[in-house]
């Protein structure tokens, strides 16, 4: 049987544990060890379990950690924030966590709290999460009652005060400098790195932002160990990892493996494998934002590195199954459109890039598109690259486009020269 | 300086700037649309990048935004790029994608930045075939004119508008491609300097709305260096001309006076010059048949001088009133015509006293007046008793920077640099410079002041005392200060001496010698303690301190030697005698037997004048103005005005040499007289060299102030002849009006417009600079004539002045002042004066309930002999005995402040 | 005006803060959850109680999707139109809902029941075709399925 830290204290009623089954079962003893060692071995320790961040772009959580001020002459206050925006396009493993087990995120940022010696933490909550808002809420009151939050924390003099932020909308609000901009509540557009967060975040003071996934990691490294954590994996990357498939396969749904488990373990044997009268095209393998994978990358390991070389990115782990009756185009118009509608509107390669491409993808559907399109298209995935636009949406936006070109270009030219969708 | 490789070739770059300002400032052409000099660098619009590689063999290299990179040795880069140029003409056609196409009816047309930037990038046809996205336009006053849709999303109006010049009435909407730049709802953009926009937005988003209205191709208008004529602050303007009428005014560029930017009032207020009240023939006050009040008729020059002339021979005494709105060269030439015994300064009394007691000051002084470039880069500040955002506009916005400027500081602890912008202000996290405002009511800048404190002048004049007296207790202070007193001087004088570069910012406005004097001990005892301290007086008039350097007797001289039968005569320069004096005064001093009025605009003087000689405007005339730092500075004629207008100096001097005076036989053109000036007034000798002479040539060519696509010269008069009319010759300067001359970059004070090849929008500008945010090439034009010396050690003035007593029955009434409302000149523009308020008077809030006045609700004041029914305003933290009425308001003018009025009866009612 | 109850529930979601201004969006979601939408009013009353003008207020609160300018209906059906639900077939979905309530995406039917607003993914990957009326979501959705859901709400 597989360890699973992350998802194993969830309920089968569908419930949240409450505080008393959550320590019962060894809640808040990674906190306890936490806060008898100094925030330099927390960080440490966090540092040597290679954790790597679960918000996609899988940095080393406790390399993040390091470059927070330390010390007296530190500015204050410091924070801390759980991204738990999650609105990318096929991801839902942190609402899992949320509703799941709250009081284990709200663990794992104490825990981050007192390695960096922050003063006050954001439970940056996506808006239409209301039944992890629901949970949270409980959970946190529940936290300060046992003593876990608030002022002088089990005893330790470290005190921490945790709130939820929940946003009204917006995709953008995922991206962690444009997080901070949303918790100053102003309209949330990204800020330029450097300066970093830990460095200079929320009202200029030192701030560190992590994924929902990746703070729920954090009670477990403490409470058994880095190498326990290393040894739960089947690859480099250390840990289990949330994975979900949806699609048209015949049990879509989340598992909670070990880092490394492969594409085709995922879609064929836990998720059943594709529906009656379905074929399996291609999948994407970690949200909205990352490149199609196809046939011949079923025994991709579905770890950072191993999925990076096969040309995609492991992103949230959250892949969607494309089948051979969904119209390729279609997809890839409907991701488009999501991220041109999602663009903050600050630099212009995004702002103006991204709806051209939608609007040539949707043209091209209906049959109005033109062979120059796809041209236009391609030129598209290499002006919108890393470092011309502002942040890091619009690259991750032509990722899927891209590969799209490359795996579907049959089915471009069909609609180009049918003037219209094969599919429908 | 750090050598960097641009395409392969070593340049010189400077380290602290970012590589686009660096590269543009080495004459690179690299195409952008959200970096400002001014508001420095936030990598919004992508536009400016280039290709930064690794090392010699890196081939491939990465693109970069250059305004984001920072300039560093070794740096290697390529412009030229194949693939960097490719990507710079997709941004543009992305941001064409929305864009209207609609050049032929846009009032950018001409001067547009992405029109431009387009033709640089070398993006041409167009490719996106999808329908644009259209939006609502606002109704934003009467200056600026909003089209959105031509809008590229820079985002530098907002950046402007609201971290500039923090305006909190304007701003970025909506998000995505549908991000909006205006207002929550239509309504007239409070910021004074909402102007600028139109400068600062890169396309036709934002216009001017004067010259809409009197639209004109941006290369058919005639234009000159000129100075700004509406404060003291002598801003570096451009106006523009067409068909005889003033059409526009823009910022001319000054390192080290308005930089990028000059006020509302300033841009808008050029409409006087076409106002219909312009006086445009000489007139005479009709006699015998048909005479009645305001019965005059036109009579030629000629006549005209003839009849002055004779009038002289006859007169028993000719007085001239001078003017702090007249050039150096008009008071001057009035001193010479009337004798220095009978030049009066037509001002005020308690101005008078504060100008001769601040050019005292300026002369023997040990504290520098500060450059407005100089001004933002204090960092602690102390106004006393001015609403410098009133009265010098230009200037606030310049304290608005200084105050800002901490952010710098906090950034570099954190190594960034200073052109990263978001991130400057984010690490900054709302630190400021200290700003403290002593006055008696709010100002404009009171929301970036660390403290505020309200009292009454004569008490903020023992503050200031006292803060000298603590800084060196070698200064006389004041005895007994309560408590009060002694926290707020130790709040004050702390900030003040943790400093580097603290600035004392004091003025007329308060119209209190002893405040004046208290900032002149406050500056020079931090000058002792070894501070380079700034200090700045304030000044209404556009050359008042020019006026001052000439020098004259106070105007109630002028009464008593009426009063005696001394003289029967007066000339009036460019002065409405009901502004400077109260009624009875003014109707005293022209009561003369014979009155003569130099003047633009009809005014209650001229109206009773025995003869008014119509004055050109500054638009039409060459001068010189002193502004509030001591720096003179010339200004062009624009365009002549025809009619029998004609500049003051030369009227005078036509009196002269008719009347066979020979003190102006040497005024033959504007060097004469500047010569004469320079000879004779030893402050003045610089003037001669603040700009070139007429003979300056350059390869044997004036400088055109015509564009050469100007167009219709030969067809334009047609209407009237058609025969080309000779243009008129400009005697007095090395300018010309046409189209021929030299192409080049003029000398500094002759920049008649920023036009450089392939760019012909504002942002040429950056080929006028020696660097790019920086002097003007040759060196900012103007020059300094007060510079304290190495060794100066004034003596303190010694008088503490006495506290204010509040009286029972009365009120000290004071003025204060509005920014569209109290200059008298930019009343006559209609915009301006659409937005002046109407009349009132400002009472505390416990005398207005002791009175038992509502808000609005009317009451009578009597000032003098003269009664007003004006409505209340209550302003709570008004010190008590002290009542505010607006200054210079159309109907309020003549109150000789601060005077002290009765209070009238419990419950008084109209 | 602002009523009572709004009043105190934004000064307390801004009083966390040292700037006020911080609690912008809650203050906005305030009287969004007591009205339904945020109408001009609305923003100069919020603004004035945060200290910001109402230009600075409208700069954010147009900015998010969910903060609603105009105004909506008592029921709010949010359909959800990214990938999963749109492989799974959400267009169906969509369509059957626009036709029974006679609205396009961004309408409001006649009696103001019901307002058809378009949603980035809801995290209901796994059963969809999703959609969230409300505060409640409906998963593995087809079309005859929207009688009796679509009835539950007034
Ligand atoms: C457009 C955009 C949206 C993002 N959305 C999310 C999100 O919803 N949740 C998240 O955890 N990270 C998101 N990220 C990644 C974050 O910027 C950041 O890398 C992450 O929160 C860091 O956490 P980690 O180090 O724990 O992975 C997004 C990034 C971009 C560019
Ligand atoms: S600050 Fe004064 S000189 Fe400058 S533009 Fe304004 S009115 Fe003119
Ligand atoms: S000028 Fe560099 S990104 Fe706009």
């Amino acid at each position: 049987m597989n360890e699973r830290p992350l998802t194993g204290m969830f309920r089968p009623d569908g419930l949240a544990p409450d505080i008393k089954e959550y320590e019962s079962k060894g809640g808040y003893q990674g906190l306890r060890r936490a806060l008898s060692m100094s925030p330099g071995e927390v960080q440490e320790e966090v540092r040597a379990s290679d954790l790597r961040g679960r918000g996609g772009a899988g940095f080393q959580t406790g390399a993040k950690w390091s470059f927070v001020p330390m010390g007296e002459n530190a500015p204050r206050p410091k924070y801390l924030a759980a991204n738990c925006d999650e609105m990318e396009p096929g991801a839902f493993k942190d609402r899992l966590l949320m509703e799941g087990n709250p009081h284990l995120l709200i663990e794992g940022m104490i825990i981050g709290a007192w390695a960096v010696q922050a003063d006050i933490a954001f439970i940056f909550l996506r808006w239409a999460y209301k039944e992890a808002a629901r949970r949270l809420e409980k959970a946190l009151h529940e936290a300060c009652q046992g003593g876990y939050l608030g002022k002088n924390i089990l005893g330790s003099g470290f005190s921490l005060e945790m709130r939820i932020h929940t946003s009204a909308g917006r995709y953008i609000c995922g991206e962690e400098t444009a997080l901070i901009t949303a918790l100053e509540g102003k309209r949330a557009t990204p800020r330029s790195k450097p300066p970093f967060p830990q460095t200079s975040g929320l009202w200029g003071k030192p701030t560190v932002v992590n994924n929902t996934e990746s703070f729920c990691n954090v009670p477990h490294i403490l409470a058994k160990g880095a190498e326990w954590y290393k040894s739960i994996s089947r690859s480099a990357d250390g840990g289990t990892k949330i994975y979900t498939v949806s699609g048209r396969v015949k049990n879509p749904g989340w598992w909670e493996l070990p880092m490394g488990a492969t594409v085709r373990e995922l879609i064929y044997e836990h998720a059943g494998g594709m529906r009656e009268g379905y074929k399996f095209r291609a999948v994407i393998p970690g949200g909205a934002s990352t490149e199609f994978l196809i046939e011949e990358h079923l025994d991709v390991k579905m770890d950072f590195d191993d999925v990076q070389k096969a040309g995609s990115r492991l992103g949230t782990g959250t892949m969607i199954v494309l089948d051979d009756r969904t119209c390729p185009v279609g997809t890839v118009f409907n991701l488009e459109n999501f991220f041109a509608r999602e663009s903050c509107g600050w630099c212009t390669p995004c702002r103006e890039g991204l709806p051209w491409i939608a609007k040539t993808l949707n043209a091209i559907e209906c049959g109005e598109g033109r062979y120059e399109d796809l041209s236009m298209l391609e030129a598209h995935c290499h002006l919108l690259a890393p470092g011309h636009t502002y942040c890091a949406l619009a690259p991750g936006a032509v990722e899927p486009l891209q590969s799209a070109l490359k795996y579907f270009r049959e089915d471009f030219s069909r609609h180009i020269e049918g003037k219209g969708c094969p599919w429908s | 300086m750090a050598t960097i490789y641009i395409d392969n070739k070593p340049y010189q770059a400077n380290e602290k700037q970012n590589l686009l300002h660096a590269c543009l400032s080495l004459g690179f052409n690299i195409p952008y649309f959200c970096w400002h000099p001014a508001m420095n660098s936030v990598g919004a619009c992508r536009q400016c990048a280039v290709k930064e590689f690794k090392d010699e063999n890196d081939k491939r290299g990465k693109i970069v935004m250059s305004c984001m990179t920072a300039v560093r040795d070794g740096l290697r880069i390529s412009i030229d790029d194949p693939e960097v140029k490719e990507f710079r003409a997709r941004v543009i056609e992305w941001l064409m994608t929305n864009h209207p196409h609609d050049c032929p009816v846009c009032d950018e047309g001409g001067e547009c930045h992405l029109q431009d930037m387009t033709v640089m990038t070398g993006h041409v046809y167009r490719r996106f075939r999808f329908r644009k996205r259209t939006y609502v336009n606002q109704d934003l006053g009467p200056f600026v004119n909003h089209e959105m849709n031509r809008c590229i999303q820079c985002y530098r109006c907002v950046r402007f508008y609201n971290e500039y010049a923090d305006g909190r009435d304007f701003g970025v909407f909506a998000c995505h491609n549908h991000v909006y730049f205006g207002r929550h709802k239509d309504g007239v953009l409070e910021s004074k300097f909402s102007g600028n926009l139109v400068e600062v937005c890169p396309t036709g988003v934002f216009t001017d709305k004067t010259l809409k209205r009197h639209y004109t191709r941006k290369w058919d208008l005639q234009t000159a260096p000129s100075i700004c004529p509406h404060c003291g602050m002598g801003c570096n303007t451009i106006p523009g001309e067409r068909y005889g009428t003033l059409r526009r005014i823009r910022t001319r560029y000054s390192g080290q006076v308005n930089g990028y930017f000059i006020c509302d009032r300033g841009r808008y207020g050029y409409e006087f010059v076409n106002s219909p009240e312009r006086i445009k023939d000489p007139l005479r006050r009709v006699s015998g048949e048909g005479a009645g009040p305001g019965k005059y008729a036109p009579f030629e020059k000629g006549t005209a001088l003839g009849a002055i002339k004779d009038v002289l021979n006859v007169s028993r005494g000719v007085m001239g009133i001078g003017s702090p709105r007249a050039s150096l060269e008009a008071n001057f030439a009035l001193k010479k015509l009337v004798g220095a015994e009978n030049f009066f300064l037509g001002i005020p009394d308690a101005d008078y006293r504060i100008l001769s007691l601040v050019l005292d000051i300026y002369t023997k002084g040990s504290a520098r007046t500060p450059t407005l470039d100089e001004v933002e880069s204090s960092d602690a500040i102390l106004i006393l008793g001015e609403d410098v955002s009133s009265t010098a506009p230009r200037l606030a916005l310049a304290i608005r920077q200084a105050v800002k400027r901490k952010s710098f500081e906090a950034a570099g602890g954190m190594t960034i640099p200073y052109w990263d912008d978001k991130a400057v202000r984010i690490a900054a996290g709302g630190r400021r410079n200290p700003l403290f405002i002593l006055s008696c009511s709010h100002t404009g800048l009171d929301d970036m002041a660390k403290e505020r404190y309200f009292a009454a002048p004569d008490d903020l004049a023992r503050l200031a005392f006292a803060f000298a007296s603590r800084i060196d207790t070698g200064a006389p202070g004041p005895e007994g200060m309560s408590p009060d007193f002694k926290d707020l001087t130790a709040r004050i004088c702390g900030a003040l001496e943790s400093s580097k570069n603290p600035l004392i910012v004091c003025g007329a406005g308060a119209k209190n010698e002893g405040l004046v004097q208290g900032a002149a001990n406050l500056a020079w005892a931090l000058r002792k303690q070894g501070k380079s301290a700034f200090l700045s007086f304030v000044l209404p008039g556009a050359n008042e301190l020019g006026l001052g350097i000439i020098g004259g007797r106070p105007v109630a001289d002028a009464l008593k030697a009426i009063g005696e039968q001394k003289a029967d005569t007066v000339i009036a320069l460019e002065n409405d005698l009901y502004r400077s004096l109260d009624k009875k005064n003014a109707d005293t001093l022209l009561s003369a037997k014979f009155s003569i009025t130099l003047d633009q605009i009809s005014n209650e003087t001229t109206k009773k004048s025995w003869a008014v000689l119509p004055a050109a405007s500054f638009a039409e005339s060459e001068g010189t103005y002193v502004n509030f730092e001591g720096r003179a500075q010339r200004f062009y004629k624009v365009f002549v005005q025809g009619g029998g207008t004609e500049e003051s100096w030369k009227w005078l001097r036509d009196i002269m040499l008719e009347a066979g005076r020979p003190e102006a036989s040497n005024w033959d053109t504007l060097d004469g007289i500047l010569r004469d000036m320079a000879n004779e007034i030893p402050v003045l000798a610089p003037i001669t060299g603040i700009a070139p002479p007429e003979t300056f040539r350059i390869a044997g060519m004036k400088v055109p102030r015509q564009p050469h696509r100007y167009s219709g010269r030969t067809a334009m008069h047609a209407d009237k002849s058609l025969l080309e009319p000779k243009p008129p010759e400009d005697r007095d300067s090395a300018l010309s009006f046409s189209m021929e001359g030299y192409a080049g970059v003029p000398p500094p004070a002759l920049i008649q417009r920023f036009w450089a090849p392939g760019w012909n929008s504002v942002q040429a500008l950056n080929k006028f600079q020696s660097e790019v945010g920086g002097p003007l090439r040759g060196g900012d034009p103007g020059k300094r004539l007060f510079e304290p010396g190495p060794g100066a050690s004034p003596a303190y003035f010694a008088q503490v002045p006495p506290g204010f007593q509040p009286r029972k029955d009365e009120w000290l009434l004071l003025p204060v002042y509005h920014i569209f409302g109290s200059e008298e000149l930019s009343m006559h523009a209609p915009g301006i004066a659409s937005l002046a308020p109407d009349p009132y008077i400002a009472l505390s809030e416990q005398d207005r309930l002791q009175l038992g006045k509502q808000e609005g609700e009317y009451m009578e004041v009597g000032i003098g002999e003269t009664s007003y029914s004006l409505p209340v305003k209550p302003v709570r933290e008004l010190p008590e005995g002290i009542a505010l009425m607006p200054s210079g308001l159309p109907g309020l003018s003549g109150i000789g402040f601060p005077v002290w009025i009765k209070k009238p009866g419990k419950g008084a009612r109209r | 005006m602002l009523s009572e109850e709004e009043r105190k529930e934004i000064e307390a979601e801004a009083g966390q803060y040292d700037r006020k201004e911080a609690g912008s969006v809650e203050a906005l979601k305030v009287v969004q959850r007591h009205r339904g939408w945020v109408s001009d009013e609305a923003i100069r009353d919020i603004s004035a109680a945060l200290d910001m003008t109402p230009d600075e207020l409208d700069a954010v609160a147009t900015f998010y999707s969910f903060i609603f300018r105009r105004e909506v209906g008592r029921n709010l059906i949010l359909v959800c139109d990214s990938v999963a639900c749109y492989v799974m077939g959400y267009q169906g979905v969509l369509d059957s809902i626009k036709e029974k309530l006679g609205i396009d995406l961004g309408g409001t039917t006649e009696d103001r029941r019901f307002t058809l607003l378009p949603i980035s993914c809801l995290g209901q990957c796994d059963k969809a075709p999703a959609i969230m009326i409300n505060e409640d979501i409906y998963g593995n959705l087809g079309p005859e399925m929207l009688d009796s859901i679509l009835s539950r709400y007034k």
